[in-house]
């Protein structure tokens, strides 16, 4: 495993273009364009104010940049470095942007969620979404990218409207049996869209592109409800994650509940392995010191290493008791995503917060527990493999596949506390960012097996 | 119990008073009459003199002794008085009279003291029974006590248990009120919500008028030049036109999807499908076919007709290709019927397995499965111990063979030629010992034909000689009656076994013998009996010859001889006892 050398970042902007040969990092007010194999710089752009977004045109030909708080929006290009467009959202305000998925338009929300303007780079046209509803996932885009579902509310009550992405033509407006619609997600096959109540109610109902109704799903009635939804690449399931610690998963041909996943604070069972990541103190092998000391040695003298041991089950994890009067408490399934090939999920229980959960999918059942010594940061599937990586805010990367899981340390001096992470495309690499510095981590292939 | 008690108790009471009443009676009795007679049963010595005194002096004797009579008398003794002679003392019965009053005296004594005794007794039983009676009375005092504390407990934890149903009721109502609470406020969060949204919403309003209407010249987008599109093609208008074409494609969109999916389902119904045939051909192997078919006709006759049906679609393999109702519906029955007998198979073996555990330990024939195993392992070591010697002598047999191979050949031929010649020498043996016997054999023939020859002469000559006596008998019989023929018969019988004993000792082999025993058994008593004793001896010293010429049925025919010799025994009596008178 390479590691790249530290770079400057700000407000975790760091992104891999959707083609795999660019790296988007943000300082400030400036955009560094490197090249991935190279990490030399492509391009240098300069934006009006300090960068609060970005994002990579589908075609990897542009990149937004979004001042949130100016209110502009300015795109770059990659091919012609002397093109430059502005948009200015003026008193309307600012609170996302994002591409469409043919990369030639741009979708900015206004504040207070007025409306979306559709701006195009193409013509001089430009359309609006009135009514879009302030929700955590109100608009989505099929994986074909030939439609987009927004999520609308008027006169208090929740609708969806699919419009189809090539000339923003409303395809079907329906209402939706919710209290308050809080996320809608495609399938990746972009014929099912799930839509989910706000935590106070426990509903996930499934419509079907043309608007039909195929199934609502309701697992309990009074306590909060649906923390998290993440579909299967290969639509069959739809994993449920709830703050009852539960994570119910739904079958694509019934639409009812497969099993349930529970995530209890002791672990029992004989089949599980539970990884534990242990802190290893600097070894005193006092004939190995030299005087003067190498820096190397130096620097591993100073920072603490870690290694992962196999706990004898059963294990106890740490459990921290949400506080009850505080709104969203953190408890329940917060974090679940499927690796790429379908077979394994990987979960966190917000009130154990060092520890995730890799569920066998095709047994539906526990595999491996990896217990961390700090609080999960964040998580994420190889889109090529089942690997998963894990960042946990410290100079630690952690890896697990079948096969075995790994700590590896990124070198360096100074404090690089990584709290995000994202894969290549093509799995061989990945940006680990913290506050202020990312680098970049070759996998070799051979490694993993 | 307490009102057993209490019934029981009056009954023993009683019972022991009217025991009391009649042993103080019976003991009352005797001192009254005391007292009637002599006042005071048993007085002291001093007072004797006198109470005799007083009873009788000189003056009252008379009148005392005719007291003394007529009390007697009443007491059925007989009188004092001299019956004759008026007033003159029976001084004997008077005597008597007291002998038997002392007697009297002294059983009543004895009675007395049994009485005394008996009523000890009586007393210390009912002192018993008093004691048991008090104790029984406490029990039932103290049963009584905790019956009226069981209660006191029972109604505590009734009225407790009222407590508590009441309380689950009260809990029972709070949470309704409060589910009522929480609901209501839900409705009313929710009406103050979608007030407060509709003032939103109208806020939101007022402020996109504000913000759209005016002419914003901020909200503008400044771009160098408008690039192409993704796809190179111009943006289309909008028309309805594309809007069919919209909903074409999504349709498009859901029926591929729908494919796909009907796709995957049919090849994983067309898996499950060989699965399902695959099972039931195993099924139907599995199953024993002798038992399958009268199973099937205890249920009901439908169904052999329908396995058979079955059997036959099973050759007919595109019959499955058909996805529609009957022929799933087929499958399936013809799937659950052959599992439910498999099911009931397995689960007889299983019910004869659990039998033949629990009889093993009864029944010795039995062998335990422990038993079998080890028997089975010893087999099986020994059948590798003969495999392995086997091999070792394979080897060494190999190993000579390839060593020397003249040698060998040299070796086995010397054998071979030794083991010729005795053989020979051993079929010579045999040969001759063939011809003896056949010598021998001629020899017998020849003899027996001799002998038939001398019997013959010797029969007619025997024939006449009888002859000539019977009719002498005849004769003589009238003459004189003491002439004891028996013994005369026995005598002549005597000679002739005598005679024939020598003739079959020599060459009488009792083939020939049995014919004239048969052709006249009743001829004559004497011929029958010189038979019997003639085959006696031929059984005796026959065996030793015939052993040589190996003829069982001639040994069979002379046990028959045998019982038929018996027969003329018996005749031979029946013949003497007829001629005795």
């Amino acid at each position: 495993m390479n590691f790249s050398e530290l770079f400057e970042l700000s407000g975790l902007l760091g992104r891999f273009s959707p083609d795999g040969k660019c790296l988007a990092l943000c300082v400030q007010h400036s955009l560094v364009v490197r090249d991935v194999s190279s990490l030399q710089v492509r391009q240098l752009y300069t934006c009006l104010d300090k960068i609060q977004y970005i994002e990579w045109s589908s075609d990897s030909l542009f990149i937004l940049c979004a001042m949130y708080k100016r209110g502009i929006v300015q795109v770059w290009s990659l091919e012609q470095p002397d093109w430059h467009c502005k948009i200015d959202e003026g008193s309307a305000g600012l609170v996302a942007s994002c591409w469409s998925p043919d990369g030639r338009h741009i979708l900015n929300t206004t504040e207070f969620h007025l409306r979306i303007t559709v701006w195009s780079l193409c013509t001089k046209s430009v359309s609006y979404i009135k009514y879009p509803k302030a929700c955590q996932q109100g608009v989505v885009f099929t994986k074909d990218g030939r439609y987009m579902a927004v999520a609308e509310r008027r006169d208090c009550k929740d609708f969806i409207s699919i419009f189809v992405c090539s000339n923003w033509q409303l395809l079907r407006h329906f209402d939706t049996e919710t209290q308050d619609l809080f996320g809608i997600e495609w399938a990746p096959n972009g014929c099912v869209l799930a839509a989910w109540d706000s935590c106070l109610e426990y509903k996930v109902l499934l419509y079907s592109l043309d608007g039909r109704l195929l199934s609502s799903y309701r697992a309990y009635e009074w306590p909060l409800g649906i923390k998290s939804v993440a579909w299967s690449p290969s639509s069959q399931f739809l994993a449920i994650g709830s703050f009852d610690e539960k994570v119910r998963i739904l079958n694509h041909v019934t639409w009812k509940k497969i099993t349930e996943f529970e995530h209890p604070a002791t672990i029992a069972s004989k089949k599980t392995i539970v990884y534990k990541e242990v802190e290893k103190s600097p070894s005193v092998e006092t004939e190995r010191l030299s005087f003067p000391p190498t820096k190397a040695l130096a620097s591993s003298l100073f920072s603490t290493q870690s290694k992962y041991e196999i706990s004898q089950v059963p294990v106890s994890l740490q459990y921290i008791k949400p506080v009850a009067d505080r709104a969203n408490p953190k408890v329940g399934v917060g974090m679940l995503a499927f690796s790429a090939d379908n077979c394994f999920l990987a979960t966190k229980n917000d009130s154990i917060p060092n520890a995730v959960w890799v569920w066998d999918i095709r047994r539906l059942k526990l595999l491996v527990v990896l217990e961390q010594l700090c609080p999960i940061q964040g998580f994420q599937w190889d889109p090529r493999q089942p690997r998963l990586a894990l960042c946990t805010g410290t100079s630690r990367v952690f890896l697990w596949s079948p096969a075995g899981c790994v700590a590896v340390q990124v070198p360096g001096e100074g404090d690089f506390q990584i709290v995000s992470l994202s894969w290549h495309s093509s799995g061989d690499s990945m940006v680990l960012l913290s506050k202020d510095n990312c680098c970049v981590c070759y996998l070799e292939r051979e490694e993993v097996k | 119990m307490g009102d057993w008690k209490t019934i029981t108790v009056p009954v023993l009471s009683s019972d022991s008073k009217n025991i009391f009443q009649y042993t103080s009676e019976r003991k009352r009795s005797p001192t009254t009459m005391n007292s009637q007679v002599l006042r005071l049963p048993l007085p002291s010595s001093k007072n004797m003199h006198s109470f005799f005194s007083a009873f009788c002096t000189e003056e009252n004797i008379e009148q005392s002794i005719a007291y003394i009579d007529r009390e007697l008398t009443t007491l059925g003794f007989p009188s004092i008085y001299v019956e004759s002679k008026g007033k003159e003392l029976n001084l004997i019965s008077v005597i008597n009279c007291i002998n038997e009053l002392l007697a009297l005296q002294h059983k009543n004594l004895r009675a007395q003291e049994e009485v005394e005794m008996q009523h000890l007794k009586l007393g210390s039983d009912m002192d018993h029974l008093q004691n048991c009676y008090a104790k029984l009375k406490e029990q039932l005092e103290l049963s009584k006590r905790e019956i009226v504390g069981l209660q006191e407990r029972d109604r505590q934890l009734q009225s407790k248990n009222r407590n508590l149903h009441q309380l689950l009721k009260n809990e029972k109502d709070e949470v309704q009120k409060l589910q009522n609470i929480i609901s209501s406020r839900a409705t009313q969060y929710n009406h103050d919500m979608k007030r407060k949204e509709r003032e939103y919403n109208k806020l939101k309003d007022r402020l996109r008028q504000l913000v759209m209407n005016k002419k914003d010249k901020k909200i503008a987008m400044e771009v160098l030049n408008y690039v192409g599109r993704a796809d190179g093609k111009r943006g289309a208008w909008r028309t309805d036109k594309t809007e069919a074409r919209n909903e074409e494609e999504m349709y498009k969109v859901l029926l591929s999807d729908y494919e796909q999916r009907q796709k995957q389902l049919l090849v994983e119904n067309a898996e499950l499908k060989k699965v399902l045939q695959q099972m039931k051909k195993e099924i139907i192997s599995l199953l024993p076919p002798q038992k399958q078919k009268p199973k099937e006709r205890s249920e009901d006759g439908l169904v052999l007709s329908d396995l058979e049906e079955d059997i036959g679609e099973l050759n007919k393999e595109n019959m499955w290709e058909l996805s529609c109702e009957t022929v799933r519906e087929q499958l399936t029955n013809s799937i659950r019927k052959q599992w439910r007998m498999l099911k009931n198979h397995v689960e007889k073996l299983d019910n004869q397995v659990s039998r033949g555990h629990s009889g093993a330990w009864n029944e010795k024939d039995v062998i335990s499965r422990e038993d079998h195993e080890l028997e089975t392992e010893k087999l099986e070591l020994e059948i590798q111990q003969c495999k392995e010697m086997i091999k070792t002598q394979q080897q060494l047999l190999q190993q000579q063979l390839t060593c020397d191979d003249e040698t060998t050949l040299l070796l086995q031929d010397c054998y071979l030629l030794e083991e010729r010649e005795r053989l020979q020498e051993e079929w010579r043996l045999f040969q001759e010992q063939k011809k003896n016997f056949e010598k021998e054999r001629r020899s017998f023939t020849e003899a027996a034909i001799r002998l038939g020859l001398e019997r013959k002469a010797f029969e007619e000559d025997r024939g006449m000689w009888l002859k000539q006596q019977f009719l002498s008998m005849t004769a003589d019989c009238k003459h004189s009656e003491n002439v004891t023929t028996p013994s005369a018969f026995l005598r002549s019988s005597d000679q002739d076994n005598w005679l024939v004993k020598s003739t079959s000792q020599q060459r009488k082999p009792p083939s020939v013998l049995n014919g004239p025993v048969s052709a006249e058994p009743c001829q004559t008593s004497q011929y029958i009996t010189h038979n019997s004793i003639e085959s006696k001896i031929a059984g005796d010293s026959m065996p030793n010859l015939w052993v040589e010429s190996d003829d069982k049925e001639e040994t069979g025919e002379c046990t028959k001889s045998w019982e038929d010799s018996g027969a003329g025994t018996l005749l031979c009596r029946n013949l003497h006892m007829e001629q005795l008178p």
